[in-house]
């Protein structure tokens, strides 16, 4: 029960929270949302503890049963890490906007809760329609948040944002119908379950094209190079909260998707499209670094910064060995917190300066101590700083992929050490040289947001120190996966031999 | 001519004879409120009529009209329509100073000319059905003030209509002189099957029945009349173009030409053509407008391509596919007109994006049910429009028709971006001056409104049961 639970709650805690603002107060509101999130995290920690760390736990209802659907959902280790940031992150962005919304509260926190609603399906969601319904849906609210409440250029970067992954999702549902026709003419069993399908057997072609198809929905989400424009935009466009749940969730809703369908879905077509991916990988990750060391928009460049991590966990999805897979869902939770954390950080800039340009910064430390001590901590995350949690997975991917690829391998760590470039300029640029601003006009983060950055600073210090919970519970899902993927692999195999 | 067959013919002698009735009150007693109870009163008789035809074994009436269940489904989703499109009516009107009553009347006579349609079995129906709808249109796209846009575009339908009507006739004609049958069905099974059909004549004569019916549906290239009526005639009016006049043709072409094995056929080229065109003309050209009646004229275009690909499916899936789809597309579209016309009187509609602007800060539940309309246009999640839409892709990739799909996919997404302009316009500020005042929102229309939204969502969320229904209809 406890996901749908969850996902009725949320959706719930989105309405009490537009109901309130209608008819009460704006504060009021703020609180149903906070107080609804908590109850997610006390149900999942509630979870965690009751099945002692297995969490396994899976419903099914029927739904359009002329059509094969179901109400399939299911929680595995990766699924409940992935929900567990979107739940804290929700947390984090309805405390962030606490002072930052002033208008249409209520439709504000609305959009908020199905965004999270949108993205907990995701992660959870095993029936192919499900999954694509949940895909979909997400993406309306996020719209509304960028173009309702989002900066100057807003408009445009909503749009960009809502075509970029509708269009891409559609190709998806393609190759998700396309697999449904083949498995059931094979079969005669007619189901979008994902359990069922994942034994299909496709004719190679097929399962390019169609591998083809999930890719460009995931590629765009994750974002993977050459269809990555429209994430610069909205990440620069969208208020703080949005900003947060873009980088820190919908992005990882691309990379679950490469780990959870993409792979297993087409084991043999994937193998040969692995070393394409993992260039466009390493692209990634030196093109966005080296962006995102161009920019003077504050919120511009974490955007960049965010294509050069998610490179990373691109490249160790697609070595698919338990090391680099590891390092990948680390690099997943790392970028969410460090990267939400930059996020923040803008956001509370940006609500004292009126500004995201770095130039018009500078010496912030000494107005702000404070908040320049929290600047550098999140900037040395970014950079991969041993010890914090970027670089446990970052370093885990690399070990990982370079058993697969050693050239590509030296390649990435370039991008650790432009990372680590911009980085510092961050912090040269923000928080040091001289004071622009007179002692006593900008004020120093005060409680809430101290209580905003405090457990994102505890989360990056315990994942970069002591990460082992966090792999041990992703363990048995990333093994189930690829005990799932070997075995249609030897079962491909002899088969591809006969056509030869 | 039996007992049986008259009362298997029922419901069209009810529409047939409400208007009669509607006149002759009318001619001993004006009152608005009367004209539209009675017009109401006799939508849901005429309702109640269709479990006859239901119970009746073949519901052929001689060799002119076939009322089956596909004909029931179908005139009951048209009353449907009509019954909306007359409470939208009603306070629009109410505060005119124009005369009401006729509206009711010919808004009836419209709806025969639709049900004959949806039942016709013959040539001579087909084209009464037609004729029918059409003279009252005329009438009606002209309606309260004849101002010199509604007049234009009245003129405008009627000379499109007119010669619309002679290629029909012409193809008629020709085919006939060639098949000595005007049945429907039969000279459809023999243009798929005998060879002799691949004479030049009976090409030239399908060609003209196919700009007639094309003219109808508004599909490209026979769609220049669309935005000019569209933005012309009363917001009533043109959800009623747009949703039953447009639906009995499509339900006649799914009747006759869903049956064909399409894919080798020689209609197939020639609806796919018109298919891609559509999609692609409609969802373009509405990308450069600026006034909501107009982007949803192009809209509807799009959407008639969209239906055409599930006429190519071909079989029972495509009747079904179609049906959905056309379902979902009557809710929404009577949705956004119904909003529409709720913001208009009969002197203003503040149809373009400038008028709209800042609609939301003034009306919000209003602009989240139009916001929620046009989500289902463009079929998102959670919508009927975006069930509907997978239904025709789930039809399409089923017989592999990969190309159609492919560009109804593109389409889908050049489409989200018009149909958002028009909700950030919702959205935004509005730029100083007064917002459209809703003088015309009464209880029944807000009733209305509600009903339609809760469909959306029904169908949105929960399809199963609408689905049972469609699938057990044919």
């Amino acid at each position: 029960m406890i996901i749908v639970w969850i996902l009725s709650i949320t959706v719930l805690g989105g309405l009490l929270a537009w109901w309130y603002d209608c008819h009460w107060n704006q504060t009021l509101c703020r609180w149903a949302a906070l107080l609804t999130l908590f109850v997610d995290l006390a149900l999942l920690i509630w979870h965690y503890s009751a099945t002692a760390g297995i969490i396994a736990v899976s419903q099914t209802y029927p739904w359009i049963p002329q059509f094969g659907i179901s109400f399939t959902v299911r929680m595995d280790g990766l699924s409940f890490l992935l929900v567990f940031l979107t739940v804290f992150l929700g947390i984090i962005s309805v405390a962030t906007s606490w002072t930052q919304i002033k208008e249409r509260v209520g439709f504000f926190h609305f959009n908020l809760m199905l965004i999270l609603a949108g993205i907990i399906g995701v992660f959870t969601a095993l029936d192919m329609f499900l999954f694509y319904f949940f895909w979909e849906l997400m993406l309306v609210p996020m719209y509304f948040l960028i173009s309702i409440w989002g900066h100057e250029n807003r408009t445009y970067a909503a749009i960009k944002f809502f075509i970029f992954t509708q269009a891409s999702g559609l190709f998806m549902l393609l190759a998700i119908l396309g697999l449904y026709f083949i498995h059931g003419r094979a079969t005669g069993v007619y189901t979008f379950d994902y359990a069922e399908l994942l034994g299909t057997h496709l004719s190679s072609t097929a399962a390019m094209w169609l591998m083809l198809g999930f890719i460009i929905a995931f590629a765009v989400k994750l974002p993977a190079v050459p269809v990555h424009t429209w994430l610069p935009d909205a990440h620069t466009q969208a208020p703080t909260a949005g900003s947060v749940i873009l980088a820190g969730l919908l992005l990882k809703t691309g990379a679950y998707g490469f780990i959870r369908f993409v792979i297993p879905l087409f084991p043999t077509a994937a193998a040969a499209i692995t070393p394409t991916m993992m260039i466009i990988a390493v692209i990634g990750i030196i093109y966005g670094a080296i962006l995102a060391f161009a920019q003077t928009d504050l919120k511009r460049l974490v955007a960049y910064s965010s294509i050069s991590h998610l490179g990373f966990a691109l490249l160790g999805i697609f070595a698919w060995n338990t090391l680099a897979l590891q390092g990948a869902v680390i690099v997943l939770l790392a970028h969410g917190l460090s990267t939400g954390a930059l996020f923040v950080l803008v956001g509370v800039l940006d609500e004292r300066l009126h500004s995201r340009d770095m130039n018009n910064m500078g010496g912030l430390w000494t107005a702000m101590p404070r908040m320049g001590g929290v600047g550098m901590f999140f900037a040395m995350a970014s950079l991969g700083l041993p010890g914090l949690a970027n670089f446990v997975g970052e370093f885990l991917v690399l070990l990982g992929s370079y058993k697969v690829s050693p050239v590509l391998t030296i390649l990435a760590t370039i991008g650790f050490v432009v990372s680590t470039i911009y980085s510092l300029w961050i912090v040269q640029r923000v928080f040091h040289g001289k004071c622009k601003f007179e002692k006593g006009q900008l004020t120093d983060l005060n409680i809430r947001e101290t209580a905003v950055f405090a457990p994102m600073i505890l989360g990056i210090l315990w994942l970069g120190i002591f990460p082992q919970p966090i792999l041990n519970t992703a363990k048995p899902a990333i093994e189930a996966l690829q005990q799932s993927v070997a075995n249609q692999a030897k079962v491909d195999l002899p088969h591809d031999g006969e056509h030869q | 001519m039996n007992i049986t067959d008259l009362t298997t013919l029922l419901p069209i002698i009810i529409l047939a004879a409400a208007p009669v009735v509607l006149m002759l009150v009318v001619a001993f007693y004006r009152s608005h409120v009367l004209t539209f109870v009675l017009t109401a009163i006799s939508l849901l008789i005429c309702a109640a009529s269709l479990l006859y035809p239901l119970s009746s074994a073949s519901g052929h009436i001689g060799t002119l009209l076939t009322i089956d269940k596909f004909a029931v489904f179908y005139i009951a989703l048209l009353l449907a329509a009509c019954l909306v499109t007359g409470i939208f009516t009603y306070g629009y009107l109410q505060t005119s100073k124009c005369i009401k009553e006729e509206f009711y009347i010919l808004l009836m006579i419209a709806t025969l000319g639709c049900s004959i349609l949806v039942c016709s079995n013959h040539f001579v129906t087909f084209f009464l059905g037609i004729e029918i709808l059409s003279v009252s249109l005329y009438a009606l796209i002209a309606y309260p003030r004849a101002t010199l846009r509604q007049v234009e575009a009245s003129v405008k339908y009627l000379i499109l209509a007119g010669s619309s009507s002679a290629f029909l006739l012409f193809g008629m004609a020709l085919i006939y002189f060639h098949s000595a049958t005007m049945e429907i069905s039969q000279i459809v099974t023999l243009a798929s099957s005998s060879e002799s059909f691949a004479s030049p004549i009976v090409f030239a004569g399908f060609g003209m029945l196919i700009v007639g019916i094309g003219f109808k549906l508004a599909v490209v290239p026979f769609h220049l009349w669309t935005p000019d009526v569209y933005e012309g005639a009363p917001a009533p009016v043109t959800s009623f173009i747009a949703t039953a006049s447009k639906g009995a043709v499509f339900a006649l072409l799914l009747r006759f030409f869903a049956p064909l094995e399409m894919s080798n056929g020689r209609f197939y080229i020639v609806f796919a053509v018109i298919a891609i065109a559509s999609m692609f003309v409609g969802n373009l050209l509405a990308l450069l407008q600026n006034n909501i009646k107009r982007i949803l004229a192009y809209s509807s275009i799009a959407h008639l391509g969209y239906l055409l690909v599930a006429l190519l499916v071909s079989g029972p899936l495509a009747v079904t596919a179609g049906t959905f789809y056309l379902l979902a597309y009557f809710v929404t579209t009577l949705g956004a007109f119904g909003i529409i016309t709720i913001l208009s009187r009969d002197d203003t509609e503040p149809d373009t994006l400038q008028a709209c602007r800042g609609l939301a800060s003034s009306h919000p539940l209003l602009t989240a049910v139009f916001t929620a309309m046009l989500l289902s246009l463009a079929g998102i999640p959670l919508t009927a429009g975006f069930i509907g839409k997978f239904y025709l892709l789930w039809a399409g990739v089923s017989v592999q028709l990969w190309l159609l799909v492919i560009i109804l996919v593109i389409n889908s997404a050049i489409g989200l971006f018009y149909y958002l302009r028009i909700i950030v316009a919702l959205y935004s500020k509005s730029a100083g001056q007064s917002c459209p005042s809703t003088t015309s929102l009464s209880c029944a229309s807000g009733l209305v409104l509600a009903i339609l939204m809760l469909l959306l969502l029904w169908i949105g969320i929960y399809p199963a049961g609408v689905l049972h229904v469609i699938q057990n209809m044919f």
